[in-house]
């Protein structure tokens, strides 16, 4: 075979081992570590594919950004590992099961309808062809409307993060305005009945 | 034998496959829970480019470029409030999450 | 359109309702004064009108047109003929005596606007009924006097005897409103028009029409209208077997007895008869339907009337058998001689009531015939009222009872429909059980040793209120009598006036010490001598005119075939000729001999009636319990309802829509919820896994069929 399929099968198993070990791994950091490996590896087969943008994008900001965010999470929060380990087994064959079916489903199809393209049937690319460069002039004129609501919803994601997780002091003063608004008059004032006393009781003989 | 777009297909048809496994087998860890959930977008991430190279139709890679930033902004999410889950619950495991029972 | 017939009509309509609604402003003269003025109005109308048609001048035309559709005209109309003139006439006149004889009758009721405003109002409603020219104004008019006879009768409506009567009465009378409504409604149906003259012009051409009723059955159109009508009649005019209701009537005051159930309402439906003559000449089955009810009527209600100790209840069973009477000649075709019969009827029935009310007011509310006797001393006036009303019922000859029945008996000799030999065994043999019932009564009342005023009057006794009495008993006793509920034997004249009936509510003892009894003051006895006279003499003056004259041509149709009436005008020789005939036929000889026979039995030897009551006991309870009519209907009928509607209210309501459609929906609903709820787990991932398994479903349905190519 070429290069270049030897290099995609490589890849591949790469690909598949580090996401199987994801999967099983016992420590969630190492389920953290070994997808920031099969990133890795699907960055390079993307490479191949020549989408080489995307695929830095894949190693700068996936893993480097959200894996860096998983790892972070994992090691904050105290797991105790042994009572996540339980069941584990029990639900593999039936798992196992149900991934087999969705696999040879897709497979099957995909096998038959695509195994007759190949690598070298692709449109051929001019030699100056910049991947960035050709992303670059669709996203900012025909898509430039889904490229806004994208920064939308990383607006939406920040807030939404903060909003969660924040943690107010407990000795901060603030106005609540819809508060103050709902106020009812039998919260602030109650009245009592006292019984009044005659003056010649009250004062003296 | 020559690869083909069938090959990188089913590549992504397997990482999808073992997404859903992960789901299945993780049901007391939640973090792996999200991290399958980030294969399976990644497998349909493959999928995308692929089509895009062998089509000629740049499409596909915009499409890639909108899932990652989604996928991104659904993993930070997700994992505050997975942060605000276990400082209440004390436990990342799902068969707690049970107060919603019918 | 004259204003007599407006005047007639709607008179008594506006009298009813100025003393109805406003009764208490004007008071109890007031109520008594407008509508005694608005009845003899209406009263000296009908005789303008009477006259009017006398010369010729009829009408037959609409005053207010209600809705129209399609072909359909729902109109308010007159037809004033010779029928309607006479019928106007007697219901005003005998209204008019009834009026007069309340304001003594009802003095202390405190009902007393009340009562004229309904009785005004029932004379409107016969009014209307009787000049109607179309079939709807006929129905209002029928079903407004049945809604007037239920409030009259349950007058007192505290008193549940008068309400279980009246009830009946209603219930009895919807169920032959039911077939009246179906004869009208096949009216409609196959004549298109609810006009008089539109129906009667289209019947000859639809005599021979069939209608088809249950399965294959071809029955005559005009049979099935006829007979539908006539059961209205039946209902109205109380023929076997919906007569239940009339004695039980006797509940009501007794100038509503007279009124209604004797002169007028229960004449509704011969007077219905008469003018559908031409609808019921064409059918001879419906004929013989009605000549057959009408005899068995006639025969059997006069036995029932032989062991009656009700006054009233006498006076009712007569009334019933001679409405029979009045039904056979319509059956034998003699619409004509029906009518006279009814008009003579009303005469001498309301003052039969009348005089029955006066010596219950004499008795202080005792209405037993058994303890009565020997009234002819206390009471002279009503004493001779009475006897020329029971010498007019037998049909003493010369008397006007005499014409009317004579002829009758004639008529239906000459019958040729099927049943007239039963018929006419029917009536002679009503001949003499009508003048054993009335003679009874008479000598029980009237004759005999006196067995009143000697205990037994309390008991059963329902007083006045308190105040009336109170104030009543000061005024008479004006010399210090201490004690107010005592009448002692000082009774002045100008006694008691107006004491009621039986049965007013409110608790006094009287207690046995009533002086003997007086005779009831004028305004009951003038009534009684008005009505006197037409009963001698109506017969006499009116036979020729009316039953072979040219009177009534114009208003009753009579077929060739029916031969009785031609028969009849061929052996007629003027009125003083029938008189004198009589005498040498056998139907008459047959009145006085029952009379002689009551005399044996009630005066000379009572205790001879007694023992054949005792001999004859299963005869007699038949009798007494009125053919066991009264407890077929309860336990059938109304029993059967009431069960009918017990089951379908425990199977149909409470099983069925409660058990399984309401509640049952629920439960089901319920049950489903459960199920379902055990698809909530809680746990997040079910929920993801039934979702990956979902997908895989998906992907096999729509993937493995292209795969499997």
């Amino acid at each position: 075979m070429d290069a270049r399929s030897f290099l995609f099968y490589v890849f591949a198993a790469v690909t598949v081992f580090a996401a199987v070990r994801v999967v099983t791994a016992r420590n969630p950091v190492h389920s953290a570590l070994f997808l920031v490996l099969t990133f890795f590896s699907t960055a390079a087969i993307w490479l191949m594919l020549k989408a080489e943008f995307l695929a830095i994008t894949l190693v700068l900001v996936y893993i480097g950004a959200v894996m860096v965010l998983f790892l972070f999470v994992v090691m904050m929060l105290d797991i105790n590992l042994d009572k996540m380990r339980q069941g584990f087994w029990r639900n593999a064959a039936l798992g196992g099961v149900i991934a087999l079916v969705i696999f040879f489903e897709l497979a099957l199809v995909l096998w038959f309808h695509f195994s007759d393209i190949r690598m070298v049937d692709a449109p051929a690319l001019p030699p100056t062809y910049s991947n960035t460069q050709e992303l670059g002039r669709v996203l900012y004129t025909d898509y430039v409307y889904p490229f806004e609501i994208a920064a939308v919803v990383l607006l939406v994601a920040i807030i939404a993060a903060i909003a969660l997780t924040l943690r107010r002091r407990k000795d901060s003063k603030y106005q609540n305005v819809a508060e103050q608004v709902r106020v009812k008059r039998s919260d602030r004032v109650r009245l009592v009945s006292i019984p009044s006393q005659s003056k010649q009781a009250s004062s003296g003989q | 034998m020559t690869v083909t777009l069938a090959h990188y297909l089913v590549l992504g048809a397997l990482m999808f496959a073992i997404g859903v496994v992960g789901i299945f087998l993780n049901r007391r860890n939640l973090i792996v829970v999200l991290m399958a959930i980030e294969l399976m977008l990644l497998a349909v991430n493959i999928n995308f480019i692929a089509f895009s190279h062998f089509l000629g139709d740049i499409a596909g890679q915009i499409f890639v470029f909108f899932i990652l930033t989604v996928a991104a902004a659904e993993s930070a999410i997700g994992l505050a409030i997975l942060v605000v889950l276990f400082r209440n619950l004390d436990t990342v495991s799902v068969e707690e999450l049970d107060t919603l029972k019918g | 359109m004259k204003t007599s017939y407006l005047v007639a009509a709607f008179a008594p309509l506006a009298g009813a309702l100025i003393a109805g609604l406003f009764g208490r402003q004007i008071g109890r003269a007031g109520a008594h004064w407008v509508t005694i003025l608005a009845v003899l109005a209406s009263f000296l109308a009908s005789v303008s009108v009477l006259r009017d048609v006398l010369a010729g001048d009829t009408f037959n035309g609409t005053l207010y047109s209600w809705s129209i559709i399609g072909d359909l005209r729902f109109e308010i109309g007159f037809l004033i003929d010779s029928l309607t003139a006479t019928m106007m006439t007697v219901v005003t006149f005998v209204s008019l005596m009834v009026h007069v004889y309340t304001v003594g009758y009802m003095r202390d009721d405190p009902g007393y606007q009340r009562f004229f405003a309904y009785i005004s109002l029932f004379t409107f409603a016969m009014m209307m009924l009787v000049m109607a020219n179309n079939f709807l104004q006929l129905f209002f008019g029928w079903e407004a006097v049945g809604l007037v006879s239920y409030l009259l009768i349950g007058f007192w409506y505290t008193r549940p005897t008068a309400i279980y009567a009246n009830l009946k009465a209603f219930l009895v009378n919807r169920v032959g409103d039911l077939g009246f409504l179906l004869g009208i409604g096949l009216v409609v149906a196959f004549f298109g028009s609810l006009d008089y003259v539109e129906v009667f012009k289209a019947a000859p051409e639809q005599a021979a029409a069939t209608l088809n009723l249950l399965g294959a059955a071809e029955w005559s159109l005009l049979t099935v209208i006829c007979i539908c009508l006539f059961i209205g009649a039946m209902g109205k005019s109380a023929q076997f077997p919906l007569h239940v209701w009339l004695p039980d009537s006797m509940e009501g005051p007794t100038p509503i007895s007279a009124l209604i159930h004797a002169a007028t309402m229960v004449t509704a439906g011969i007077f219905m008869v008469a003018r559908m003559s031409p609808l019921f000449e064409l059918s001879d089955t419906a004929l013989s339907f009605v000549l057959v009810i009408g005899a068995i009527t006639a025969l059997f209600m006069g036995l029932l009337g032989i062991v009656q100790n009700d006054i009233k209840r006498v006076v009712a069973y007569s009334t019933l058998s001679q409405l029979g009477y009045m039904t056979v000649a319509l059956g034998a075709s003699a619409y004509s001689v029906a009518i006279f019969h009814l008009m003579t009827h009303a005469f001498f029935k309301a003052l039969l009531f009348l005089a029955a009310g006066s010596v219950i007011i004499a008795m202080h509310h005792e209405q037993d015939i058994r303890k009565m006797g020997g009234l002819r001393k206390y009471l002279p006036i009503t004493w001779i009222t009475a006897l020329i009303g029971t010498l007019a019922l037998i049909g003493t000859p010369f008397f006007s009872g005499f014409y009317s029945k004579d002829l009758i008996i004639e008529a239906v000799r000459y019958a040729n429909v099927p049943g007239a030999g039963f018929a006419y065994f029917a009536v002679t043999a009503g001949v003499f059980v009508t003048a054993l019932y009335s003679f009874r009564m008479y000598f029980l009342v009237f004759h005999g040793t006196e067995r009143f005023g000697h205990g037994g009057h309390d008991v059963a006794h329902s007083p006045h209120a308190p105040a009336a009495e109170t104030a009543h008993a000061v005024a008479v006793h004006g010399r210090g009598d201490p004690d107010p509920l005592h009448h002692g034997a000082s009774h002045e004249a100008g006694a008691e006036k107006g004491h009621g009936e039986h049965a007013r509510p409110a608790a006094h003892a009287h207690d046995e010490h009533h002086g003997p009894p007086q005779e009831t003051p004028a305004v009951v006895t003038v009534p009684l001598l008005l009505l006197a006279i037409p009963s001698v003499l109506i017969g006499l003056f009116t036979v020729g005119p009316m039953i072979f004259g040219e009177f009534l041509r114009d208003a009753i149709f009579v077929d060739e075939r029916h031969p009785a009436m031609a028969q009849l005008a061929s052996h007629w020789h003027g009125w003083f000729a029938m008189g004198t005939h009589a005498f040498v036929t056998l139907v008459f000889w047959l009145a006085p001999a029952s009379a002689v026979v009551a005399w044996y039995l009630y005066l000379v030897r009572p205790e001879l009636s007694e023992r054949i009551r005792q001999r004859a006991g299963a005869l007699y309870r038949l009798l007494d319990n009125k053919y066991y009519m009264d407890q077929i209907n309860d336990f059938v009928f109304a029993g059967g309802a009431r069960r009918l509607g017990a089951g379908l209210w425990r199977g149909g309501d409470q099983v069925l829509i409660d058990g399984v459609a309401v509640n049952g929906s629920a439960r089901l609903v319920g049950w489903f919820a459960g199920v379902a709820r055990w698809m909530q787990t809680g746990y997040i991932f079910h929920y993801a896994i039934t979702m990956i398994v979902g997908i895989a479903v998906l992907l096999g349905w729509f993937l493995l069929p292209l795969v499997l190519r």
